[in-house]
């Protein structure tokens, strides 16, 4: 008999660089969108400069991820969030973020969703199991 | 309850491997299931039989080891030890290398998955 989907989510709190946490983090979520479960990312606290735009790792001599970042979509990894008063209090705007794909049918770019914590929250109640990187 | 045990630090810097072996211990105890433990990040260190830690203190490798002889699947990343050098041959017994879909599989089937690290 089929199982229902599980829904896993992770979180990302930390920042994208000074440690490795959220870069390998990066890994186990793509591969986890092969899988059969429902896969969600939420990024907040620092994990929100993560999603800031135009990040350049050549200085700091380590390999950037950013441009994995703009191929979530195509590793069906769709739901990706990101808490608004985190982005805020960092003095980051919805234009900051980048682009984590672009929509199939419009070819339109897809950003990464601003909710607030308390539908994160929700969202997180409805979850069989949470990572958090 | 059926769980499953992520660990991201490694041994002796952190407290996360002791914590969590102490909580498996535990939950052992209280009659519940592991579906099995997995080093991802440094966690991977855990489990090398190249450490030779003062005999007064506890052997964190073996520790896992004898845990993983119960029968408890232990797992460490591959992508992650082969960053760090961990390979096969440095592994103590009762541990085994293998991908992120054994997590992932953990992350389903387990009621609970407990992450012990920053």
């Amino acid at each position: 008999m089929a199982e229902e989907v599980k829904k896993i989510m992770f979180t990302v709190r930390k920042p994208p660089h000074g440690s490795i946490y959220v870069y390998e983090g990066l890994e186990v979520k793509l591969i986890m969108a092969a899988y059969d479960a429902d896969i969600s990312v939420v990024y907040m606290d620092d994990g929100v400069f993560a999603l800031k735009k135009g990040q350049n790792t050549k200085e700091l001599g380590i390999k950037g991820f950013e441009a994995t970042y703009g191929a979530l979509v195509d590793y069906e990894i769709t739901k990706v969030f990101i808490d608004r008063e985190s982005m805020e209090s960092r003095g980051m705007t919805e234009e900051d973020l980048l682009i984590i794909g672009e929509d199939e049918d419009t070819e339109e770019p897809i950003t990464p969703t601003v909710v607030s914590s308390d539908e994160i929250a929700a969202m997180m109640a409805e979850q069989h199991n949470i990572l958090a990187f | 309850m059926k769980l499953a045990v992520c660990i991201y630090e490694g041994p002796y810097n952190h407290e996360a491997s002791d914590t969590a072996y102490n909580f498996i211990q535990a939950a052992i105890k209280r009659g519940h299931e592991f579906k099995g433990i997995f080093f991802y990040h440094d966690g991977v260190y855990n489990v090398t039989k190249l450490m030779e830690p003062p005999q007064d203190d506890r052997h964190i490798a073996n520790r896992w080891s004898a845990l993983g002889a119960t029968g408890i699947d232990i797992v460490v990343c591959i992508a992650a030890a082969k960053r760090r050098g961990i390979v096969d041959e440095v592994l103590v017994p009762n541990v085994r290398i293998s991908g992120l879909g054994q997590l992932t599989m953990m992350a389903i089937e387990a009621d609970r998955l407990v992450v012990f690290g920053d």
